[in-house]
């Protein structure tokens, strides 16, 4: 349970998906002009993040890996198609947001509604292949640690982009120098939020 | 077809190779595909390998869904789309594994990442899907071209700054370390990279002016 709380709070906030591996800067900065859409587009990313990387943890181990393809078959003992992660990933990640999306339309009207379009784009929302592509990497030992690593990177996501929306809101009264406006002090405030996250590091639960 | 009278590189041409170095740079002006690029910035090496699989994957990419532009019905366009991608990444990833392990080791997942990178998939919707093939290998190769400059800036002055070397070279004189000069640890971290690519936005809209946004 401890290494869980562990691997959750060090993908929140030491290896934040944004601050520490910039993932998912396309739409951080494309939507990430008020706080109310931004916390939508947030909330869809825990969602997506949370299902995707366990099934994704699944499909590594019992399908993808060397020697993965064991409980098929003994003979299938050496055989390693772990070259095909990507392709497969990505169709689980369009599959998974399509089914993400149904389920909250089911259960949840006002949430779907409140997420709107922001859903869809999540399939090509990089933070999500990142996220399981590091999973992949990181070679987590169960499903329990990989669901808290994509829960953790999903929160992560949700802090840095509100964040960055309500200075974003407040900034436009600010005098900005001219050439800065718009794009580029939002990368030097995301640069220093950074700064400010690395603050973190070294923290062991 | 007019493409057989128009010289292969008309200055309309060479506007479509040029024109996203400087007024419509992937990452500057369209905020396209930062996503995966950062990270990789730390040396000029991978930056440029990095430049190098983009460049790859979306010439070959824009030309086949270019030669494709009339078959694929615009419904199921987004998953033709992102297979032809993905498996020019795994191409790409392959052949760094096989030729340059270490290089594709610091890499890890961000060759992968090129999947996601909005740049290849914006410029297939926005270009690829409605010209020819050689003009939209020119869009991709010019495309390729913006990004991997920026990348290569960035990856100069974070190693520079924070390793004193570039390319692995050392550049700066060891004589300077005696009088007290220290590399930054700073630039190594990746915050410092958002704060280069604001300041190198900075720079370029203060040249160019009509690029300034108004909010």
């Amino acid at each position: 349970m401890e290494n869980l709380v562990n691997i959750f709070v060090k993908s929140v906030f030491i290896d934040n998906m944004i601050f520490a591996y910039f993932l998912g800067m396309c739409s951080y900065l494309a939507v990430s002009k008020t706080v109310k859409t931004s916390t939508g587009l947030g909330i869809a990313v825990i969602f997506v993040l949370g299902f995707t990387v366990p099934v994704a943890y699944l499909i590594e181990n019992y399908l993808l890996k060397e020697g993965a393809l064991v409980w098929l078959s003994e003979s299938f003992a050496d055989v390693d198609l772990s070259f095909l992660s990507f392709i497969i990933f990505i169709a689980l990640i369009a599959s998974m947001v399509q089914l993400v999306e149904m389920v909250i339309e089911k259960f949840s009207p006002a949430l779907y509604s409140s997420l709107g379009i922001f859903l869809p784009l999540i399939a090509v929302n990089c933070a999500i292949l990142g996220g399981s592509l590091f999973m992949q990497e990181r070679a987590y030992n169960n499903i329990a640690e990989a669901t808290a690593f994509g829960l953790g990177s999903g929160v992560g996501w949700f802090l840095a982009i509100v964040g960055i929306a309500a200075i974003r809101e407040k900034i436009r009264y600010s005098n900005v120098p001219d050439p800065l406006k718009g794009l580029g002090i939002t990368f030097i405030i995301t640069g220093l939020m950074g700064i400010a996250f690395m603050g973190f590091m070294g923290i062991k639960l | 077809m007019s493409a057989e009278k128009e010289p292969l590189f008309s200055s309309k041409n060479i506007k479509l190779l040029t024109g996203p170095l400087n007024d419509s740079n992937p990452i500057t002006v369209q905020v396209l595909g930062i996503c995966s690029a950062l990270a990789v910035t730390v040396k000029v090496k991978p930056a440029f390998v990095m430049a190098l699989s983009v460049l790859v994957v979306m010439a070959v990419s824009n030309v086949v869904i270019s030669l494709l532009r009339k078959t694929v019905p615009p419904r199921i366009r987004i998953i033709v789309q992102l297979v032809v991608i993905a498996a020019m990444v795994i191409l790409v990833d392959q052949v760094l594994k096989a030729f340059l392990y270490d290089i594709s080791k610091q890499l890890s997942v961000f060759v992968g990442l090129i999947i996601t990178n909005c740049i290849i998939m914006g410029r297939l919707e926005a270009f690829a899907l409605s010209n020819k093939p050689w003009q939209s290998f020119l869009d991709g190769v010019g495309n390729a071209a913006g990004y991997g400059v920026i990348l290569i800036i960035v990856a100069f002055f974070r190693e520079l700054l924070g390793s004193g070397t570039v390319w692995g070279f050392k550049v700066i004189p060891e004589s300077v370390y005696d009088f007290g000069y220290e590399n930054n640890g700073l630039m190594i971290l990746p915050p410092m990279a958002l704060i280069v690519v604001g300041v190198i936005i900075w720079v370029q809209r203060a040249k160019n002016k009509k690029l300034v946004e108004s909010n």
